[in-house]
């Protein structure tokens, strides 16, 4: 993949704070960045073709909708075995994000992350139960850590 | 607690079928709008209305973890006295975009993204410095979800 350039970086913070709501966006864009808006289209293309844009689309607000419950679960799976635990629990429709971790033994035994999303504790407490039936005897523990409280939390910024 | 915002059909509808392939040209509005069996206008206005009531972040772009610069994700076990005091020193931090307090003995989570994964660790160092505190690093080392968007 071909790493972003400057201008790649410029047009994906302006994106990330969100096209305007306007008739032609891209234009508004390509305006605010000094580009041509053809030049602005062509490159989120190119993006999202070599995936470094994963999608383009409407990021709603879950908490405002009643999805007030998140509970981090992380699991401790054999390491032969989580590609296909993982790619398993990856696909459910509540689980918005599923990643291997290392561990860090002996205070953190889990290697498997899956962000699990309801409407209440009970919903997210019901659906990893779910996930521990799917995993069977492969599964050697799990835990749910739900959020308290948000203390920070900002676009994504580039550094590089 | 505000209350939890319910959907029209047509906005549940806009909602679900446009977390992705969102339209990549010129009047994209003008394209859903046209895919709904809706004005261009209606399309801007439910839009409008959705983001003012809090239920729309924003139209955007989500982009891959990792593709410009390094981050990870990480934890600390803070005694609960200390908690919001080492909070705050997190959050102050730069490097740090999410700082979530969860029910755990490894109870404040965080988000670190730098230029490098030098820099991150320098940001760890700093952490352990100022709080006197280990934070366990947890990088990402594979995804397994389809970023599909989320039904609602």
């Amino acid at each position: 993949m071909k790493p972003p350039d400057d201008i790649d970086r410029r047009i994906i913070v302006a994106t990330q704070a969100g096209l305007p709501l306007v008739p032609e966006p891209y234009r508004a864009l390509a305006d605010e960045l000094g580009l041509a808006v053809e030049d602005v289209m062509a490159r989120m293309q190119a993006m999202l073709d070599g995936g470094l844009i994963r999608r383009i689309g409407a990021v709603p607000n879950h908490y405002a909708l009643g999805y007030r419950a998140n509970g981090m679960t992380v699991w401790d799976v054999p390491d032969d075995a989580i590609a296909e635990l993982g790619k398993m629990v990856g696909a459910l429709d509540f689980v918005s994000h599923c990643y291997h971790r290392p561990r860090h033994l002996p205070h953190w035994p889990y290697n498997l992350f899956a962000m699990v999303h309801g409407r209440d504790r009970d919903e997210v407490s019901e659906k990893t139960a779910h996930i521990a039936e799917l995993m069977g005897v492969k599964e050697r523990g799990h835990q749910i850590l739900y959020s308290q409280r948000i203390l920070k939390k900002t676009g994504m910024r580039f550094t590089a | 607690m505000a209350p939890s915002q319910t959907l029209s059909r047509q906005e549940r509808e806009l909602l679900n079928r446009y977390q992705r392939d969102f339209p990549l040209q010129p009047r994209p509005y003008a394209a859903i709008a046209e895919a709904l069996g809706m004005r261009e206008d209606d399309v801007l206005t439910l839009l409008a209305g959705l983001r003012d009531r809090g239920v729309l972040g924003r139209v955007g772009a989500a982009v891959r973890p990792n593709s410009a610069g390094a981050s990870t994700l990480a934890a600390l076990a803070v005694p609960a006295t200390q908690l919001h005091a080492v909070a705050g020193q997190v959050s102050a931090m730069a490097a740090v975009n999410h700082n979530y307090a969860r029910e755990h003995e490894y109870n404040l989570w965080f988000v670190l993204t730098a230029a490098n994964d030098a820099e991150l660790d320098r940001t760890l160092a700093d952490i352990k410095a100022a709080t006197g505190l280990s934070p366990i690093k947890l990088p990402l080392e594979a995804e397994y979800h389809i970023d599909l968007g989320f039904p609602l």
